[in-house]
């Protein structure tokens, strides 16, 4: 009982911060919707892929982008937390440090899945049709990366002092991930050093899941993919409850 | 006697450097008990220990009569603690800042909103309640914070250095509402200070507390009558110090440059007597013991002279480094 109102305090504490910093929430919508427009506009007059235009063909990358960008500096905030401010008093909560960890990490992942949402909507301005099962399939994909997403910024951000290895982190791993997820191209005939880092690209499986479900064409089955991110999601969020332990 | 917080051989090392060395102490219940020490003299992390944020290298402690080390979660329960930095949401108003904190120590649900209401009305912050913290001055923010620390009932509360960066006038306000809280809650308090004026205002007893060692500890009034005397400061060229030797009711001599700092009994009647010994006095001052002379006297040395804001850890740069 005392633990699930614990939960319940967390993720209320994030959705309170989330609808308060709108100024966030447009930002991080601003990226993924100038790829759209301007790079998927701009290429997608000269090539299409998979038999649709390149504009849609990107538009389940950018989504995917979206919520890796949100999901991974959610969880890499909580150096700042760990400083100042609140997370100083959870810590201090009579509660056990899973459910901290699960607090954060859904709350963090619903912040995610809210910004999915608003560009699934804009989705439906290129012309793309969704049924209900594929809005709730790709809610599932959204959320299970999400999770997965949170927990790894949450296990980066819990074992880092400072600030200062944020802009290395985003170089060297959330870009990498981005790139190499074939958010921006088929997967299908690559060199092989390419095909080997996207196939080890846990963020791969998502942008090809939610292409196969919004768009019909993917090169896995849309289950194999839901599996694989599924196991990452699990990997990361044991590591998370881990590292969450081992907080000070 | 009961004790509401009994430690015994408390002792956290981090490498070579004691933070705090076989400290064994008894708080009571009810009182309001002081931990004065400079920056890094190990009270924070005496705290940290008591509110199991940290584990002892040895010893333990009990907190309203739960073990530090065996029972975490129910010492957790049974204390508050306001932190030294500000720990409140500032992007949340200050009622869901309580109303979080309600939550997570499992306060219960029909009684949320009367306690919150309850200690809202303790700090006089029940206007500013629906307004986002960030707007709130530091004081309104600690205010907030104690009133949090007193939200889910605790038998004890730590305030760990409670008015640090706070203006004079503020100060004084959030003593007087330390005050109230004790007098209505029936509440122990721990407090860390290195302010003198605080732990003579607000303690019924102080541990002066020096490189993770209690030094001193008694009643504030005690430990100034334990000097068993009043303070002369003189400044004087050339001071005759071989002849004040020779006054029997000089308790103590300093001497620094040209300042002479002596612990004297009764001074007003042995001024004059003193003033004509000790040779051309260019000022003179008076008084009586403080808790800064009670300090000086334990630690050879003034609490502000460790200036900056050194903590623990820049204490272990320093021994690591090897000074």
């Amino acid at each position: 009982m005392g633990e699930l109102e614990g939960f319940y305090a967390l993720w209320y504490r994030e959705l309170k911060v989330f609808s308060r910093e709108k100024s966030r929430i447009v930002s991080s919508l601003f990226t993924p919707l100038l790829w759209i427009i301007v790079f998927g506009g701009g290429l997608g007059s000269a090539i299409s892929l998979g038999g649709v235009n390149y504009q849609v063909f990107i538009f389940p990358g950018i989504l995917t982008m979206t919520i890796l960008f949100s999901s991974v500096f959610f969880g890499l905030y909580i150096v700042w937390d760990k400083k100042i401010d609140f997370f100083k008093e959870v810590l201090v909560a009579p509660l056990s440090r899973t459910t901290i960890f699960a607090g954060k990490m859904v709350g963090g992942s619903i912040d995610a899945l809210l910004q999915g949402c608003a560009m699934l909507l804009f989705g439906v301005l290129l012309g793309i049709k969704y049924n209900v099962i594929a809005v709730a399939i790709s809610f599932l994909f959204m959320f299970i990366l999400a999770c997965a997403l949170v927990s790894l910024g949450l296990i980066i951000g819990s074992n880092m002092e400072s600030v200062e290895g944020f802009q290395l982190i985003v170089s060297f791993l959330v870009f990498p991930m981005f790139f190499f997820s074939g958010a921006l191209f088929p997967i299908k005939n690559l060199p092989t050093y390419l095909l080997v880092f996207t196939a080890l690209d846990p963020v791969t499986y998502a942008v090809d899941g939610l292409r196969g479900v919004l768009l019909g064409t993917s090169q896995l089955p849309v289950t194999l993919n839901l599996i694989v991110l599924t196991c990452f999601a699990f990997v990361m969020v044991a590591i998370g409850t881990w590292s969450f332990k081992r907080l000070k | 006697m009961t004790f509401a917080v009994e430690t015994e051989h408390l002792t956290k090392r981090y490498g070579d450097l004691l933070a705090v060395s076989d400290l064994s102490v008894g708080i009571e219940e009810g009182e309001i008990f002081g931990l004065l020490g400079p920056n890094g003299a190990g009270k924070t992390t005496t705290l940290s220990m008591l509110a199991t944020l940290l584990k002892p290298t040895e010893g333990t402690a009990r907190v309203n009569g739960y073990d530090v080390i065996s029972r975490p979660a129910d010492v957790r329960r049974s204390i508050g603690i306001v932190f030294q930095d500000p720990s409140s949401d500032d992007i949340l108003t200050g009622r869901e800042n309580l109303y979080l904190h309600a939550l997570m120590f499992g306060v219960p649900k029909d009684e949320r909103d009367k306690r919150i209401d309850y200690v809202l009305n303790l700090v006089d912050l029940q206007d500013r309640q629906n307004d986002i913290v960030k707007k709130y001055s530091g004081g309104m923010r600690r205010r907030l914070e104690l009133a949090r620390g007193l939200l889910h009932n605790p038998h004890t509360l730590f305030l760990d250095e409670p008015t640090l960066g706070l203006d004079p006038q503020t100060r004084e306000h959030i003593w007087a509402y330390i005050e109230h809280l004790v007098e209505s809650e029936k509440v122990t308090v721990i407090i860390t200070t290195h302010y003198m004026e605080e732990a003579d205002r607000l303690c019924n007893r102080v541990a002066i507390i020096d490189h993770g060692k209690i030094v001193a500890l008694d009643k504030s009034s005690a430990l100034k009558s334990k000097l068993g005397g009043d303070i002369i400061r003189l400044s004087v060229r050339a001071p005759r110090m071989d002849k004040l030797k020779g006054l029997n009711y000089i308790l103590s001599m300093e001497q620094k440059g040209n300042t002479l700092r002596l612990t004297v009994k009764e001074a007003s009647k042995h001024l004059q007597e003193i003033l004509g010994t000790v040779g051309e006095a260019d000022a003179v001052e008076v008084r009586t013991a403080t808790l800064n002379d009670v300090f000086l006297h334990y630690t050879g040395r003034e609490i502000r002279e460790e200036s900056g804001e050194g903590g623990i850890f820049e204490r272990i740069a320093r021994t690591r480094s090897g000074h």
